[in-house]
Parts: C-alpha cells; structure tokens; sequence
C-alpha cells in the first residue's frame, strides 16, 4: 500500500508527466515559458490550485451530482485560482504581469480537470492529494526546463542573470513562439527517447532474470 | 539459361542519380558563388565553405548517432549548406551560417526522415529561423567591395561580431531596394536597376546578382533539373502584379525591374522554389504553386511589414503543396473521362 502511495505522487513526475507525456495544459506550456522564472511560477501556481481542487473534490465526490460534476468541478477550482490571482497580485507583482492573462486560465487548464475527473473524483483525499503534488510537480519542473532552455537560448540569461557576454549572440527566435514549439518538440522527443531506453532496459533485465545464474553478464 | 527478373516499372535506368542531380545543381550554383566572392570579397567564400561544412557535418553525425545509413554521398546536403550561405549577408559573424545550416538539416531534412521526406525547403527554413533569430545580423546588409583598394579581406572583420567589427556601423549600412518599393514611385526611380542586375549592390551572398543567378537557373532548365513552370510563371505574377501596382499608383513601369533584381526573388524562384520534395507533382499544379508564390510574394513586399516576401511565400506554399497534389491529380495514361467515350 505504502509503495501505491509513493507510486502516486511520482507518477505525475517522470512517467506521467503532464506536459511531456500526457500534453495536457499546452497552451500556458508555450505562451508562459519564455523565461525560467515564468515557467516556475506557473507552475508553482498551477501546483497548488492542483493540490487545493484535488482535495477539494475528492472529500465532495459523493456529494456532488454526476450530471452537473464539471461546472461544480470548474466552480472549485475558479475558486483557488482566484486566490492564487490575488496573491500573485499583492505579493508579486511583475510576475503576475507577466503571466497576465494565463494566470486566470489555469481555471481551464486542462491538467487540472483531468486529474479532477480522472483521479480525484474516484480516489480517496490523501491519494489524491500525491496525485495533484505528483502531477503539480511535474508540471512544474517540465515548464521551468522548457523556461531554462529558451531563457538561455533567446535572452543568454539564466533565472534573470546574464550568463557571461552570451546576451549579445542570443537567438531570439527561442523566445518567439516558433521557439517555443521547437524547444518544447525537442525536449518532448528527448524525454520520451530516455524512457523507452529505459523500458527496455527494465524490460531486457526482466528477460535475463531466470539466466542469472548461468553467469550472464 | 538466363535469369529473368521481374520488377515493376519504371523499367527506364539512366544516370540520373540523386548525387549527379545535386552536382548540376552546385555547378548551377557557381556563378553565384563566383559572383559573391567577386562583390563581397573572399569572406564570402569563407562562409560557403563553414556553411557546406556545417550541413554535411550535421547530416553525417546524425546518421551515425541514428545508427542509420550514411546519406551524405548524395550531396543533397553540400546543396542545402550553400543555399543557406547564399542567403545570409556577408556581413554576419561566423556562426550564424553554421547554425542555419545544422538546423535545416536536423530540424527540417533529417528529423522528418531525410532527403524527399523535407516538409519544406530546408534552406528557405533556415533562413527563416535566421531571420527569427538573428534580426539585427541578417537585415544588415554592407556595400559590395572595391577590389582595387584592396579590400579583398576586408569582410572578415565580420567574423565574431558581424558588421560591429567594422568600425562605423552606421556609414556601412546601405538602403535596401526592396525597402524603398513601399516608399512611393519617386524613391523606386532613383534605384540603379542595372547594378541590381548584375548585382553590385548590397544583398545576401547569393541573391545580389541577379545575372548570376539567371545563369545558373536556366542551365538548370536546359539541362532539365527543373522544371520551366515554376521560375516562369513566378517571375511572370510578381512582374505582373508590380506592373498592376504600378498603373494604381500612377507610374506603370516603375516597379517592375526592381521587384525582379531586387531580394532574393531570383534565388528563390530558380533554386528554392523548385525542391522536388517540396513542390506539386502535376504540371497544373505546378502552375497553381508558382502563381501562389508570386502573388503571396508580392503582397509581403508591397503591403507587409517584415521584408521577407520569397521566404514566406516559400514556406507557406510549401505547406500548401499536399493540399495542390490532393486537388490537381494527375491524368492515368491513356485515361479519357467516362462522358468522351472512356471506360466507365
């Protein structure tokens, strides 16, 4: 049971993962993460009305009518993204500039209703709540290595810093949207070529398992 | 007893191989080349060869990361390194070449499964992604050299810095024609079309002598590397749609030389345009892609904002080559439509 617990949360982390396995939540993917920073607040963002709207529907789940489950589900999380909106706001406030409009979207991110009607509506709170932490943080790392990438491609900086004279040979094509798509289709052939190598790998230590003893290296 | 071996058609074997295509077209190219070398001195060919390099380097590597057969013999990839040299101006640092290059043969040749599989140009795509990139480098365009003041080397002053590293930025900038087209006929007027020509004005490497340029395609065409089509009716909208241009804004003729010789129409339309993989495959379709090209050309120059018209309407009509092929099909041999007597 403790290892289904632990499955759970990493679930959403590497194999899962929202943004390179599951393409889910594309839309602030590409428009957010021209910079490190960006990407890290989003999805700092979007981890916590995950965690908050997973908990939330999961303890109503028996309350809440099958007919009408998406708009209560939608309700629930407006709710938390609003909070994160006025948070963001009064606490920091260039960030919220620059996710502008992306900010408020997260209500319809698509991540956050498909862990709601996938996970959270037929699972118990606490599972759920690994499950929006699992999938929050991986959308997380996702979109700040997206950020890093493009950051340092299109700006020459990193998290802000200019990295040596790298800023005068910047290709700003990386913070335009075409580089965006470009980063993201890389970076998503990238991670799924790491984890078929690593399918095999257990696949292949599976089949030599029963030859162990016959000294197979 | 012989062997007979049955094989589907074609049944014809000539010696027109992928290689041998690639090779008429590099020596369509040379004039090009010679001519770049000869208005921008010997940077010029320093970037061809970084450029060359660059493309072969990113193929052969990807093959051997990719475990896949080695593809570089085919010299399709010597021809895109110099196209995307041939679009760049003289005065860009060293590696602005290399990584166009290297993109147009990961990105849009190898990682789409390589020659004839390119959704688009690649050369055009890099310039593209170029242009995106490096704004500043590659809309910087220096005045041709004067070979008798011995300024031969001059341009490799360029190396890391681009056009900073010569000095006065400002005094070395020159107008581009294809700027001063949006700027009213009088200013058109004053453009000298026969420097434009033969290309003694600034440009990218490639695209300043028109001349050359035309040299090279029509060898091209005689020796039926491509196809008549596409260069002519392309270059037959654009005039057309200056000369319209023209009569609307009161001077007929006026528009008309400058949108031919100016930017890089000529290359475009004769070596661009013309990828196998990336244009119809009927010769109405072909029609229809050439007089997209030019109208959608034309509009950029004339009404847009970026001044990159051929590469956009490249690009964009390369996308749009399925859809041509999908509508224009070709006619079976010996096929009569079933209302003329033709089978039902």
């Amino acid at each position: 049971m403790k290892s289904n617990r632990l499955n759970t949360l990493t679930n959403g982390i590497v194999k899962s993962n929202p943004t390179f396995r599951l393409v889910l939540g594309t839309c602030p993917t590409l428009a957010v993460t021209t910079q490190a920073i960006n990407g890290l607040a989003m999805g700092a963002a979007v981890t916590f009305v995950l965690l908050c709207s997973n908990v939330m529907i999961s303890l109503l789940k028996k309350v809440i009518p099958n007919r009408v489950r998406i708009p209560a589900y939608v309700v629930i999380i407006a709710t938390f993204v609003t909070v994160v909106q006025m948070v963001m706001q009064k606490f920091l406030p260039s960030l919220y500039d620059a996710l502008g409009v992306f900010l408020p979207l997260i209500v319809v991110n698509c991540i956050i209703l498909a862990r709601a009607e996938a996970f959270a509506s037929c699972n118990p709170v606490l599972d759920s709540a690994l499950d929006g932490i699992g999938m929050g943080v991986g959308f997380t790392l996702s979109l700040t290595l997206i950020g890093i990438v493009r950051e340092v491609l299109g700006a020459g900086s990193f998290f802000g810093l200019p990295i040596g004279s790298l800023g005068s040979i910047s290709m700003t094509v990386f913070i335009l949207p075409a580089g965006g798509f470009l980063v993201y289709g890389t970076l998503m052939a990238v991670v799924n070529y790491l984890m078929r190598l690593s399918e095999e790998r257990k696949a292949a230590k599976l089949h030599a398992m029963p030859h162990e003893e016959e000294g197979e290296v | 007893m012989s062997k007979y071996i049955v094989s589907s058609s074609p049944h014809i074997a000539n010696q027109r191989t992928v290689a041998n295509i690639m090779l008429e077209v590099l020596i369509a190219l040379a004039p090009a080349v010679i001519a770049s070398v000869v208005f921008y001195g010997f940077y010029a060919l320093f970037l061809c060869v970084l450029s060359v390099g660059a493309a072969v380097g990113t193929e052969a590597l990807y093959n051997l990361v990719m475990k896949r057969e080695q593809t570089v013999k085919d010299c399709s990839a010597i021809v895109t390194g110099l196209l995307v040299a041939m679009n760049v101006p003289v005065s860009v640092p060293f590696y602005v070449p290399v990584i166009g290059s290297a993109f147009a043969i990961f990105f849009v040749k190898m990682l789409f499964g390589g020659i004839g599989k390119n959704f688009a140009n690649p050369a055009i795509t890099a310039r593209i992604f170029l242009l995106l990139a490096w704004a500043s480098f590659m809309t910087n365009f220096v005045p041709p050299i004067i070979w008798s003041k011995g300024e031969a080397f001059k341009y490799f002053a360029c190396t890391f810095k681009g056009s900073a590293g010569l000095g006065d930025v400002a005094a070395m900038t020159t107008a581009t024609p294809l700027a001063s087209l949006r700027l009213g006929a009088e200013k058109v007027g004053e453009l000298d079309v026969l420097s434009m020509f033969l290309g003694n004005i600034g440009g990218s490497l490639g695209e300043t002598s028109a001349l050359a340029l035309l040299i090279g395609g029509v060898y091209l065409i005689i020796r039926r590397i491509i196809d008549w089509r596409v260069p002519t009716v392309y270059l037959a909208t654009v005039t057309l749609f200056a000369l319209i241009y023209g009569a609307a804004k009161g001077s007929v003729g006026t528009y008309i030389l400058p949108s031919l010789f100016g930017g890089g129409l000529m290359l475009g339309a004769f070596f661009m345009a013309t990828d196998y993989a990336t244009s119809p495959n009927t010769k109405i379709g072909l029609i229809v892609y050439a007089f997209g090209l030019g109208i959608i050309t034309s509009l950029i120059r004339f009404f847009g904002n970026y001044p990159e018209g051929v590469s956009f309407a490249i690009l964009l009509m390369n996308i749009v080559t399925p859809f041509i092929d999908k509508f224009i099909l070709p006619r079976p041999f010996g096929y009569l439509p079933p209302d003329k007597g033709g089978a039902k």
